[in-house]
């Protein structure tokens, strides 16, 4: 916690939101709590607030420390004094999703109309819901508007489905290694992390904790094999390349390879922390998200009325969602007129490389961000 | 930087209340006047993640993309102005580009430096080697300038192509012109721009 750049500690935040939310698939949630942290002051003038979407494994830690813990926030490299996000100038908040694990109401939580773990009762909820919930939230934190609307990866799909769903109510909306759908490839991949889940022996059909157990072998099969997919082929050379655990092959299948290992490592830490209907609640939502051919958003409509500025930022070895994908959003973007500003960074960390330290991304961030602010 | 004068007369051919495309924007300096002064809906291209950041510290639009891959992100006639301010010659294939150029916008403006310049004749004449001029400042192996041309060699190439010209400045590099580059436009002009359909 010596980082003057640091925010320090983070405090997580509860609310209740006793409003009934009417998710697309047609259920409804009588009422739902959000968990959330917020940074930086507000200004007077309620111009400076900036809101953070988490992707596929976030959550509302995005920055600081909590309280005996080592490790900061998923994204504190990004948002700090001084940092590209930089809350000396910008009142950041940051929250989980419902249907995550963090504290805001998902798979995990008490369904209040049996007193029972929701499990796979929880229903799917879709890119759509999360920025009504993010909509609600504003509401309660008194911001007339976000000033910006940050995230990467699913998190950049919910950054532009503000300017879609509330035009009026978003001046720059920041998709970082995005993607306005995924590809058959990308459904690919999570429906073999679902099933990873699905065909663990203690899955049982999402009620795992009624047993006491958790499917822990599937969800680290599904992270294994995500993360490959975060990676580039390049990173994973740089960082492991052939290298053995021990000096030479033993000719079984235990761990050999450094790759193993740290894959093993993943997996394991991150069932730990995260829940397996989550999981398959998020990779879901991924795959329904199609702006374009989902007639309700108003694609056209609505992105003519929006005054929202667009930055968008792809990365060149991120093959999850590539540069290709970024510059569909642009396309359509530069169809409807609209301001946008788009970068292709040079970085060897593949899908990842949006959560790491890069001069040239964060100098895009900074100047972007930087250039808003002084004009508010 | 002071403000590049070549700038100044392209903005002059601008009117008020367009959509243009700069190609090569730079560090966005076109396009912040354009915005500033006459209203105009810009988006710049450039391949240099140095200008993309100068370009988003002046507010203006830009996209980094490569002009050698072409322009297809870019609808037909979508634009009313397609600008290539001095980056002729660093392109792999110009006929390709300023075709391109033609497809997106209703008129492109076009300036490059003259290689006819008697300073470059001068010294290919005299010392037997690339000429190096203040335009023109880099040795040959490494030039970004691949596709260098004087203003002679521009006007066969439209008339070759069925370019229309709708106007043309030829002037020094302080865009001023004087008795000789009239006179004599392929011999003492430093810069050339021309206004094609």
């Amino acid at each position: 916690m010596n980082d003057n750049n640091s925010i320090g500690l983070a405090k997580p935040k509860l609310v209740k939101i006793d409003k009934k939310l009417n998710l697309e698939s047609g259920k409804i949630l009588d009422n739902y709590q959000l968990k959330y942290e917020t940074y930086g002051v507000l200004n007077a003038n309620k111009s400076n607030a900036i809101l953070i979407c988490h992707a596929l494994s976030g959550n509302q830690h995005a920055a600081g420390f909590y309280e005996n813990e080592e490790k900061p926030g998923w994204w504190d490299n990004m948002i700090g004094p001084n940092k590209p996000i930089d809350t000396n100038k910008v009142f950041v908040v940051s929250l989980n999703n419902i249907g995550g694990c963090h504290g805001s109401t998902g798979p995990t939580s008490i369904n209040p109309k049996n007193n029972k773990i929701y499990g796979s009762d929880f229903p799917l909820v879709t890119v759509s819901d999360w920025v009504n919930t993010q909509k609600e939230l504003m509401d309660y934190l008194n911001i007339p508007y976000w000033q910006f609307v940050v995230g990467g990866s699913l998190g950049g799909m919910q950054s532009f489905q503000w300017a879609l769903q509330y035009p009026s109510l978003i001046r720059n909306s920041i998709i970082i290694a995005g993607a306005l759908k995924l590809t058959a490839q990308n459904i690919a991949f999570n429906e073999v992390a679902r099933q990873a889940i699905m065909k663990d022996p203690n899955w049982h059909d999402g009620n795992y904790i009624e047993k006491g157990v958790a499917p822990k072998q599937g969800l680290a099969l599904a992270r294994m094999l995500g993360h490959i997919t975060y990676l580039s082929d390049t990173s994973m050379k740089e960082k492991f390349g052939r290298d053995l655990k021990k000096s030479k092959l033993n000719f079984n299948f235990d761990v050999e390879f450094e790759i193993e290992s740290y894959l093993r490592h993943q997996g394991e830490k991150f069932v730990a922390g995260f829940d397996a209907n989550t999981y398959l609640l998020m990779t879901k939502s991924l795959d329904y998200y199609d702006p374009v051919k989902n007639l309700d958003y108003k694609i056209d409509e609505n992105l003519k009325k929006t005054k929202s500025k667009f930055l968008v930022i792809s990365f060149t070895s991120d093959w999850r969602f590539p540069p290709k994908r970024s510059k569909e959003i642009v396309k359509l973007l530069l169809n409807s007129e609209r301001d946008v500003s788009y970068c292709e960074i040079d970085a060897d960390g593949g899908h990842d490389a949006f959560l790491m330290v890069n001069k040239d991304y964060f100098d895009v961030m900074k100047n972007f961000i930087n250039q808003v602010c002084d004009g508010i | 930087m002071a403000f590049r004068k070549d700038l100044l007369l392209i903005s002059s051919w601008i009117e008020s209340n367009t959509k243009v495309l700069d190609l090569g924007c730079g560090n966005g300096e076109l396009l912040k006047i354009l915005k500033k002064n006459q209203n105009v809906r810009g988006y710049g291209i450039d391949n240099d993640i140095k200008n993309i950041k100068d370009s988003l510290k002046k507010d203006v639009n830009v996209l980094q993309i490569d002009l050698d891959n072409g322009l297809s992100e870019f609808e037909t006639n979508s634009f009313d102005y397609v600008v290539l301010a001095q980056s002729l010659q660093v392109v792999k294939r110009p006929k390709e580009l300023i075709d391109e150029m033609l497809r997106i916008g209703k008129e492109i403006i076009v300036s490059f430096p003259n290689m006819g310049h008697w300073s470059s004749r001068v010294q290919l004449l005299t010392k037997g080697m690339m000429p190096i001029t203040k335009n023109l400042p880099y040795t040959w192996d490494k030039t970004p300038n691949i596709h260098l041309c004087t203003i002679k060699d521009f006007l066969t190439f439209c008339e070759k192509n069925k370019y229309r010209i709708l106007e043309e400045s030829i002037t020094n590099k302080k865009q001023k012109s004087n008795f000789l580059i009239r006179m004599l436009p392929n011999l003492f002009g430093e810069i050339a721009t021309f206004r094609i359909k």
